[in-house]
């Protein structure tokens, strides 16, 4: 017997995952904050989205790119082991299955097809775990067109064999030595970079941040995780809807592409960040690379390094249109520790033969913390978006076992 | 429409008094925080003849910053340096005589919020605004709040901004343009860049308003040639590198004073 009414939320209003209001906002979030000479580079970019997006001619190919070299659509693999040790029915959406084992590809596809249609030549990317750098340094290879990508150094330590890849892959990478040398000043430093490369470069960013129209357009371009599972859940699921659709956050474009495919449905939507970099569930209002959102502070306004084992969740904010879910109460927003999602990593693994990034094991950590409390009731149908492959992770996994 | 002139606050009438009688502008920048006496460097920019003075409050995150002023702000983060203690050494030191401005990033604005920000800044003798990353668009939730407070509120054009845009942003824009020179960030430059002259002309025509220009000057030569163009310059990196190389207050005074010097030569020139 399910008991799940009570734990469910209105449909929210329409237009919910939406395009955004005028001048790029979600809420009171979003906004185009970004230095002047950035400004009208940023307005180049919406107004060749806008163009492409309703463009059959660029969908057509973004579909065929999507299909044949990222390979999808990813299916939908019901956790059959761990689900009947949880009691609840846990389905994962694998894009780790996809071409360079993550959802960041879905993204990059889209942006550097812009980029060549807009007569870019170059790709400018930030990487944190760097999945979005090799992402991007693949897309520009099929594309034939050169990529730059900054990396924090710290990160460049961690994921070596991405920055390899990377370089495998023709991208110049450049270590960023400032600040916590991660994920935050690689994305500081490409975009310091990007003012003097408007003329023939697209920075091409990876999560759902950044100044207006790119929290909206690498949403879009996710939304394709959210639209295949939806056709998926209504073919698979008995319910049609699963009760909880469930994604890791750090800018939050894996879970902005899969809410999206939810959002006018009453599934509860749930975003799992790491606990050291929750600026969904911990962040004060404040403007940072481009977006007002919400970020981590200290008492005098400077933004604090976001700490986490999962490179990719190592940024001290979040996308605007979280922060704008959350207020709206659509998305909850949650956190899990570095040993939780360890232990979910390895426990998936030895269920169900999938070794996940660790940024995708905070999702699942969640789901497990969650069964366990029964903060989801025994029954209820989870979605949960593999956001990627644990490969990458390896070592770090080998180092702390 | 508001005249512009008649709207001029402190800043820009400071301004426009000096530019009108052939004077060169010159506007140097300091990281507040920098050094435990760091107030003396406002004394000697005033002394080497200064004619206003921009003093940064470091942010952590400084996405138009070029590597100097980079790591000027982590040296003074690091050092303790915030927008509170700035402001209070700003607020217990005499006048220098020429109008100081704040700069810093909108997150330390927004962070107690444009109004209370404002009237610390007032409060510490502060006269103009600049924020790199909120431009003309975004700019409504500060420019009253600010006006209220009788903080003139600069806003920044791009060699890349269009020229209707450059003319909301010239006719908003209070107590003086800064013409960004070159798209890049801010940093030491072998040379003025052409889009200098190209961008003060394009301002020009749409506002009286003194026009400064920043980004790259570093030389006596390069200030010389901005002048040609604008009413004068903001030096900010040339500055910071020579204090991070440990220059004293003494030691920029000499280095301005041949910045100044430059300055006036070139309005002494025949026309």
């Amino acid at each position: 017997m399910r008991h799940l009414l009570p734990w469910r939320e209105p449909v929210p209003p329409d237009g919910t995952m939406g395009e955004p209001r005028a001048r790029g906002r979600f809420g009171e979030y979003g906004g185009r904050y970004a230095p002047e000479s950035l400004v009208e580079a940023c307005r180049e970019v919406d107004e060749a989205f806008r163009e492409a997006w309703v463009d059959p001619g660029f969908r057509g190919a973004l579909a065929r790119l999507l299909a044949v070299h990222a390979g999808r659509p990813t299916p939908l693999t019901p956790a059959g082991r761990l689900s009947e040790a949880l009691g609840v029915q846990l389905y994962l959406k694998r894009e780790d299955l996809t071409h360079t084992g993550s959802h960041k590809i879905n993204n990059v596809l889209g942006q550097a097809l812009l980029a060549t249609r807009m007569g870019r030549r170059r790709l400018i990317a930030e990487t944190g775990a760097g999945q979005h750098g090799v992402a991007t340094a693949t897309a520009a290879a099929l594309l034939g067109l050169e990529a730059t990508v900054f990396m924090g150094e710290r990160d460049i330590e961690r994921q070596a064999l991405n920055v390899f890849r990377m370089r495998m892959l023709g991208a110049e990478v450049i270590p960023v030595t400032t600040g916590s040398r991660t994920l935050k000043d690689a994305t500081s430093e490409a975009m310091r970079h990007w003012v003097g490369a408007t003329g023939d470069s697209h920075y091409c960013i990876g999560s759902v941040v950044g100044p207006d129209p790119y929290p909206w357009m690498v949403r879009e371009f996710q939304r394709v995780i959210g639209d295949e599972a939806r056709g998926q859940c209504a073919a698979e699921l008995p319910t049609g809807v699963p009760d909880y659709v469930v994604a890791c956050v750090g800018g939050g474009s894996n879970a902005a592409g899969t809410f999206a495919g939810f959002a006018d449905t009453p599934a509860r939507l749930v975003g799992v960040e790491a606990e050291g970099g929750a600026g969904a569930a911990r962040g004060r209002l404040g403007v940072l690379h481009g977006c007002r959102s919400l970020f981590l502070q200290d008492d005098d306004g400077q933004i604090t390094e976001a700490q986490s084992l999962a490179a990719g969740l190592d940024y001290p904010g979040v996308g605007p249109e979280h922060a704008h879910l959350r207020d709206l109460g659509r998305a909850r927003y949650v956190t899990v520790t570095d040993d939780e999602a360890i232990g979910a990593a390895v426990r998936l693994a030895r269920t169900e033969g999938i070794l996940p990034a660790l940024e995708s094991a905070h999702a699942l950590a969640w789901v497990i913390r969650a069964a366990d409390t029964g903060d989801l009731p025994a029954g209820s149908t989870v979605l949960m978006t593999l956001s990627g492959r644990g490969d990458k992770d390896v070592s770090t996994l080998k180092e702390l076992l | 429409m508001t005249n512009p002139t008649l709207a001029a606050g402190a800043v820009e009438r400071h301004l426009r008094a000096r530019r009108d009688t052939g004077h060169g502008l010159l506007m140097p920048y300091v990281t507040g925080g920098i050094t435990p006496g760091w107030t003396d460097y406002l004394r000697a920019f005033a002394a080497a003849g200064a004619d206003a003075i921009e003093v940064g409050l470091p942010f952590s995150d400084p996405t138009l910053d070029g590597v100097t002023i980079q790591q000027a702000s982590g040296t003074a983060l690091a050092r303790g340096a915030s927008t509170r203690r700035i402001l209070a050494d700003l607020s217990g030191m005499p006048d220098v005589g020429v109008p100081l401005v704040v700069s810093t990033y909108y997150n330390l604005v927004l962070h107690d919020g444009p109004e209370a920000f404002c009237a610390a800044l007032r409060r510490a003798g502060v006269g103009g605004l600049i924020v790199p990353d909120l431009p003309v668009h975004e700019a409504d939730e500060l420019t009253d709040v600010a006006a209220a407070a009788e903080i003139e509120l600069a806003l920044l054009a791009s060699p890349a901004t269009p020229q209707p845009r450059l003319a909301e942003i010239s006719c908003r824009s209070r107590g003086f343009v800064y013409a960004v020179s070159v798209m890049g960030t801010t940093g030491e430059r072998a040379a003025l860049a052409a889009s200098a002259a190209e961008l003060t002309e394009r301002v020009r025509r749409v506002t009286d308003r003194p026009v400064l220009l920043g980004f790259g000057i570093s030389t006596p030569d390069q200030a010389r040639e901005a002048r040609r163009h604008a009413d004068g310059v903001v030096v900010g990196a040339a500055v910071m590198r020579r204090v991070l190389d440990g220059a004293g207050p003494d030691d920029l005074r000499a280095f301005l004073a041949t910045l100044r010097q430059a300055l006036d030569q070139e309005c002494d020139r025949p026309r």
